[in-house]
């Protein structure tokens, strides 16, 4: 029974994680690339994880990916901040079309 | 005493990674390996552990920690599912933009768990944050530019249960 579960979550991990590159290739710019990787890939990977801890039951594995799954939570949303940043830093515009950007002022101010 | 914290912190992890336990007995290689490595890690980085971390041993921030995490869950899934929608649509339906939102954690640690929270959840990615409380997000649907509008749709469902947390 638990092996159906692990392979179910594993089976969603991994379409979450192709939906996430399907993000990645076709939206607009950096700043919503960043978006669908990271929120997809993120959980795509926690739910493959979680899904290996579920078909190996209690031991070394699942203790492994457990924690790979938490230091990926933690660290993976911070990785993106410090990319976008970093981007919007650098020069990077946002997309054409998009609405408001209050950023700007804020480094105009860093910069003043 | 944060260094001894840190340091039965490291060693744990060591040991879950390990796991020394094979057939029966533990192998005591590994565990002095982990024992040197866990030292050197606490004496070295013991700064990074948060000022206020003693407040964290306090079963109601645990209860609220353990509340908080399926509702976390639930906006992770529900902003899977939309980025997945916005990814998938022919049409390709956003509308993105930066807003600014001001946050009344105060705590380090609040305001990181907020700005990850932030970044996990329905269309929104944090950008760069401010010393007098603001955060500035990339918002793939922006639904205001205000910025007590913009603070009401993202940031209060997580600060009220981080603040219970975290302060």
């Amino acid at each position: 029974m638990t092996d159906i579960i692990g392979y179910i979550l594993a089976t969603v991990g991994i379409l979450f994680d192709i939906f996430g590159c399907i993000g990645l290739v076709r939206f607009p710019d950096v700043y919503n690339r960043l978006q669908a990787s990271t929120k997809c890939v993120t959980l795509g990977t926690i739910l493959v994880l979680v899904g290996v801890a579920f078909i190996h039951g209690w031991g070394s594995i699942s203790a492994k990916a457990i924690i790979c799954a938490v230091f990926i939570l933690i660290t993976s949303p911070t990785a993106a901040h410090a990319i976008a940043k970093g981007a919007y830093a650098s020069g990077v515009k946002l997309w054409e079309n998009s609405v408001v950007d209050k950023y700007a002022k804020e480094v105009d101010k860093k910069e003043a | 005493m944060r260094r001894l914290i840190y340091f039965v912190l490291a060693f744990i992890v060591w040991v879950l990674l390990t796991w020394p336990f094979a057939d029966g007995k533990i192998d005591f290689q590994v565990v002095i390996a982990g024992v040197i490595a866990a030292f050197l890690i606490a004496v070295l980085f013991h700064e990074i552990l948060p000022k206020e971390h003693l407040v964290f041993i306090s079963p109601v921030r645990v209860f609220w920690f353990l509340v908080y995490v399926p509702v976390f869950f639930y906006y992770v899934m529900k902003a899977n599912l939309d980025v997945v929608y916005r990814a998938l649509h022919p049409k390709m339906p956003i509308k993105p933009g930066i807003v600014k939102i001001k946050t009344n954690l105060k705590t380090e640690s609040g305001i990181t768990a907020l700005a990850n929270s932030i970044t996990l959840t329905p269309g929104t990615l944090t950008v760069d944050l401010t010393d007098d409380g603001f955060l500035y997000i990339h918002w793939i649907n922006v639904k205001s530019d205000d910025v007590e509008q913009a603070t009401k749709f993202i940031a209060r469902r997580f600060e009220w249960f981080l603040k219970k947390i975290f302060e």
